[in-house]
């Protein structure tokens, strides 16, 4: 059985202008300590789809189809039930790790908060007891002098620090699934590549599933074994990394890979999308 | 290129910011952030010179003091031979109309209350102030189709267009004066890959058709390297590394730059897992 297995997902708005489609069809599945990448540009419903698996989604959002995550539907969970499945389960990292922490409490507090109410085996921890867990955890992504540290406030750590914050406190209750929706987005190339190493390595220790959602190809060649591309709420395509990038067959993939400029090699002109496959996809 | 007279020369440029102690009391001596620290460079006519590194290492700071936006401590800007740090207030409005600036964030560098056409025209506005409303607007237009913007949008408002429009906006609005230099602040960062590719292809026509010289500045060292002729890597301030944009990238001299395109992923599976591998073999043996 799938770990997570979508099929049919569509998530509509109800808007002022009428109904909006944000997703559209979407079938995925991943398997235990697989890595899926899904690539678009932005207002391609890629994290819309990953707040859906979280139950993330705001109130006016519609959402039909199924999720299932180790068979059990998603869609239509109580909060009670959501809470259990967010914590132990499926984790996420988020964007922007400047907004993402709160900025009124020190790392401390709202790391042990997560063990605390939702410990692994469903006891209340002690604060003790978590904040020595937490420790373990931020040595874990690499944060010197983690027991010191861990007292400080959000605004005291640089921007790769507090990424490294967030991945900590989402690996606490050793969740099975992991959605980082950007993660290295707001990060300079050499804190990026620092990151997306111990994304791996972690992934290893924890036998972790990963849905890493971006828009750099660059980060997504390098790590995920498959890859689904999705522009305008709809797949594209999916299939394996190296296929995908080295003989992509739908037109928008291609147009996607030849935008990048490439620093192993000297290009004349960028190729700029040809977005005449549009009026395929609105037939079809 | 260097056979030319350099259209701009900067001469150790230095910029410090006070930054207060924590708890300080007021007799107490601020600490001295040293942002930029006698920066040196020319910039030939019609020449692109790209400014990598990574964020806090200046390159804003840097670009912002060469045209005064923000006080510097030292150093020296020849303008076409002329000291920019000399100059009366006057005299630097003159300047600014020929230097011209694109930003990196495009929806929050419009002014939200103004139409498109508005915020174009207000350089003309102000600089030409004796043009009149017709030429204006006959301008503004002319801009709009050049820029790849529908001159039927005049009237819209920055938040009906899209990122990648807007940011075709600010460069409109930075041409109207018909500048010699843009200096562009990370004018690609925020947006889409395929949106990035036009606005890269736009700026790259423009300089060819209009001779202009670009100071680009970016984090992303692909399109650095396509767009420049030559780069600048800045290091906490200082220059890393300077030079043909060629031989920086493929021939890189100082650790730095080589730790920079080290961490730069290629979208190619086999090549850069291939390169993922050797850099693990490189730390694990050192």
């Amino acid at each position: 059985m799938a770990l997570l297995d979508i099929q049919n997902l569509r998530i509509t708005y109800d808007t002022p202008d009428g109904l909006v489609e944000a997703v559209r069809n979407v079938n995925l599945t991943i398997d235990k300590g697989e890595t899926l990448a899904i690539v678009g540009e932005s207002g391609s419903g890629k994290s819309q789809t990953a707040f859906a698996t979280m139950g993330l989604l705001p109130h006016n959002a519609q959402v039909s189809g199924s999720i299932k995550y180790q068979g059990q539907e998603v869609i239509g969970l109580s909060h009670e039930e959501m809470n259990k499945l967010r914590s132990n389960e499926i984790a996420m990292i988020f964007q922007d790790p400047m907004t993402s922490l709160n900025p009124y409490l020190r790392i401390s507090d709202q790391m042990a908060e997560t063990l605390i109410y939702n410990s692994p085996d469903g006891k209340r921890m002690k604060k003790k007891d978590a904040i020595a867990e937490c420790v373990r955890m931020l040595e874990a992504v690499k944060i010197p002098n983690a027991k010191n540290r861990i007292h400080l406030y959000p605004h005291e750590f640089s921007g790769g620090m507090r990424q490294r914050v967030m991945i900590a406190m989402s690996l606490l209750c050793r969740p099975k699934l992991l959605i980082a929706d950007e993660p290295t987005t707001a990060l300079d190339v050499t804190v990026q590549a620092r990151i997306m190493d111990l994304l791996v390595e972690l992934q290893e220790e924890f036998h972790m599933a990963i849905v890493l959602i971006t828009h750099n190809l660059g980060i997504v060649a390098g790590s995920c074994e498959r890859t689904m591309v999705m522009y305008k709420g709809e797949v594209m395509e999916q299939g394996s990394t190296v296929d995908i990038f080295g003989k992509p067959s739908h037109p928008y993939t291609k147009g996607l890979l030849s935008a990048v400029p490439r620093l192993d090699q000297d290009e004349d002109r960028l190729m700029t999308l040809d977005r005449s496959f549009e009026s395929q996809m609105a037939e079809g | 290129m260097s056979t030319k007279e350099p259209i701009l020369s900067v001469r150790d440029m230095r910029v410090e910011f006070k930054i207060k102690k924590q708890n300080a009391l007021p007799w107490h001596q601020p600490d001295i952030l040293r942002a930029v620290k006698g920066v040196s460079f020319d910039l030939a006519e019609g020449e692109t010179l790209g400014i990598v590194g990574e964020s806090g290492c200046g390159k804003s700071t840097l670009a912002r003091a060469i045209i005064r936006m923000i006080p510097s401590q030292g150093g020296e800007v020849f303008w076409q031979g002329r000291d920019l740090m000399k100059m009366n207030e006057k005299e630097l409005l003159g300047i600014r109309k020929e230097i011209q600036m694109i930003f990196q964030d495009p929806l929050a560098s419009l002014n939200p209350r103004l139409t498109a056409g508005q915020i174009i025209a207000e350089p003309l506005k102000t600089h030409f102030p004796q043009t009149s409303k017709d030429e204006v607007k006959k301008r503004v237009r002319e801009l709009m189709e050049k820029v790849g913007l529908s001159a039927r949008m005049i009237n819209r408002y920055p938040h009906e267009f899209s990122g990648g429009q807007c940011q075709r906006i600010g460069i409109a609005r930075a041409l109207i004066t018909n500048p010699k230099m843009i200096i562009c602040d990370e004018p690609v960062s925020a947006l889409d890959v395929s949106v990035q590719a036009q606005v890269v292809n736009l700026l790259m026509d423009l300089q060819q058709e209009l001779g202009l010289s670009l100071l680009f500045i970016a984090h992303d060292l692909s399109v650095v390297k396509h767009i420049s002729n030559r780069i600048m890597v800045l290091e906490f301030g200082d220059i890393a590394e300077i030079g043909e944009a060629h031989d920086v990238i493929h021939n890189p001299q100082s650790p730095y730059t080589k730790e920079l395109i080290n961490a730069v992923p290629i979208p190619d599976p086999i090549a850069e897992r291939k390169r993922i591998a050797e850099r693990r073999a490189a730390e694990a043996n050192a």
